[in-house]
């Protein structure tokens, strides 16, 4: 689907903690980021919806600044947004007891 | 005109729109032959002989039609460290999920190295926004004698020791679901989003119980992480022929059967592999390949990622299997068989 660039890694979630099917997994991802399912792999309509959303995007100085949500950052608004369990975000809670 | 097509070894040749309606229609009667299905109807087929009939050097899904990638390791392992591969699959080829893996593609041989692979993990899942998980094989074979201490099977059965034979893959399977379970709880606790089971069913119907009672140990512990499983090939081998999951016989399933036991034990995802026939064309191979996945497909209550990869699932035998091949592969599945993924 185009990975960062668009939604993939995002529906990508769906499939793999609630086995959803794609069409399933595209429509949730879609409803919970306000857009529609074709939106979620067009990598011009997704750069705004991920910076906004803090969801992250490609760590280069072309498409992020300073104060765009970057990997680890960025899952932790991934899972809140999703409503998703991130693994390695339980364990940044829990291991860095903010 | 005669048109540039591949065959199942990747080298090239010219057919005609004719020549290669015929070899999608073999591929078809292949696939209902062998597995006992049903055909691919008419719109299907005539799909399949539009895709392969263009002349483009790419072929791909309508726009909106695009499915997710996951895969069985990423990177060569041979530029800048393990954690570079992930982002570069990350950051400039830009899959949907990556998968952190080691040289040796084997849950027994992790094993003994499972920290150091945990400690890797641990730092990609710092760097890495994209879902990152572990793969590895159930690789039963790799239990038996002079690697491992179970008596090998396949020298017993040319001997006629089928009891005996039948004993030590049993044995294997506990030894094998006890190494998977622990390394992915090792790799639950690092923080991975997944863990992985491919090539599952590679030593026949002991090897994909292993893989199918590891996932059940696996779920239960946790109920929203991904397992995926993927399978060595498109029919499993009785290389025990007695074992069962859930009261089905494992030995003889092709996808669809294996894909119910898959869900039954809780994957995520199902990864159904069929295998190319290198003699035949890649039209003639995928045509196969849809015929036999679509009762998969069509009944999947979980995400389907086909394998499609050098050898398996329409894609060239090849080290450096040509894009025209793999494009044509890809789109033709996804379209065909309405594939969650590859």
């Amino acid at each position: 689907m185009g990975g960062l660039r668009t939604a993939g890694d995002l529906v990508a979630r769906m499939q793999m903690t609630r086995r959803m099917r794609l069409p399933e997994a595209k429509a949730y991802v879609a409803e919970r980021l306000g857009v529609t399912p074709a939106d979620l792999s067009d990598p011009v309509a997704m750069a705004e919806v991920r910076r906004a959303r803090g969801l992250g995007t490609l760590p280069t100085e072309d498409t992020a600044t300073v104060d765009d949500a970057l990997a680890i950052e960025a899952k932790l608004n991934i899972a809140r947004v999703l409503d998703v369990p991130v693994r390695s975000v339980e364990r940044l809670r829990a291991l860095g007891r903010g | 005109m005669r048109i540039p097509t591949r065959m199942g070894d990747g080298s090239l040749v010219r057919m005609t729109r004719a020549e290669i309606a015929a070899e999608v229609a073999a591929g078809v009667e292949a696939g209902v032959k062998r597995a006992k299905v049903a055909p691919l109807g008419d719109d299907a087929v005539a799909h399949l002989v539009d895709v392969f009939a263009s002349t483009a050097r790419f072929s791909a899904v309508d726009i909106g039609d695009e499915v997710v990638l996951s895969s069985d390791g990423v990177g060569s392992q041979d530029v800048g460290s393990r954690v570079n591969d992930l982002q570069t699959f990350e950051q400039t080829v830009c899959t949907d999920t990556v998968e952190l893996y080691h040289h040796d593609y084997s849950f027994k041989a992790i094993k003994p190295v499972l920290p150091f692979e945990q400690a890797t993990m641990r730092r990609a899942q710092l760097l890495l926004t994209v879902p990152v998980q572990y793969g590895a094989m159930p690789d039963l074979g790799r239990y038996t004698v002079p690697d491992g201490p179970v008596p090998n099977w396949s020298q017993l059965l040319p001997l006629g020791r089928i009891d005996e034979a039948r004993a030590a893959q049993e044995e294997a399977v506990e030894q094998a679901v006890d190494d998977i379970v622990s390394v992915a709880e090792g790799m639950y606790e690092a923080g991975a989003d997944g863990i992985n089971l491919d090539t599952a069913g590679a030593a026949g119907d002991a090897d994909f119980l292993a893989a199918l009672r590891a996932i059940e140990r696996i779920r239960s512990r946790h109920p929203v992480w991904g397992i995926q499983i993927g399978m060595a090939s498109e029919f499993v081998l009785g290389m025990h022929g007695e074992l069962e999951y859930e009261g089905v016989r494992l030995a003889g399933l092709w996808p669809a059967g294996q894909m119910r036991l898959a869900a039954m034990a809780g994957a995520s995802v199902f990864g159904p592999a069929v295998n190319v026939n290198t003699g035949k064309s890649v039209a003639w191979n995928v045509a196969r390949t849809c015929t036999i996945v679509k009762p998969c497909t069509d009944a999947a209550s979980l995400p389907i990622h086909l394998n499609g990869g050098m050898g398996v699932g329409g894609v060239p035998m090849h080290a450096l299997p040509p894009v025209d091949a793999v494009s044509r592969a890809s789109r033709a599945c996804v379209d065909v068989l309405r594939l969650d993924g590859l």
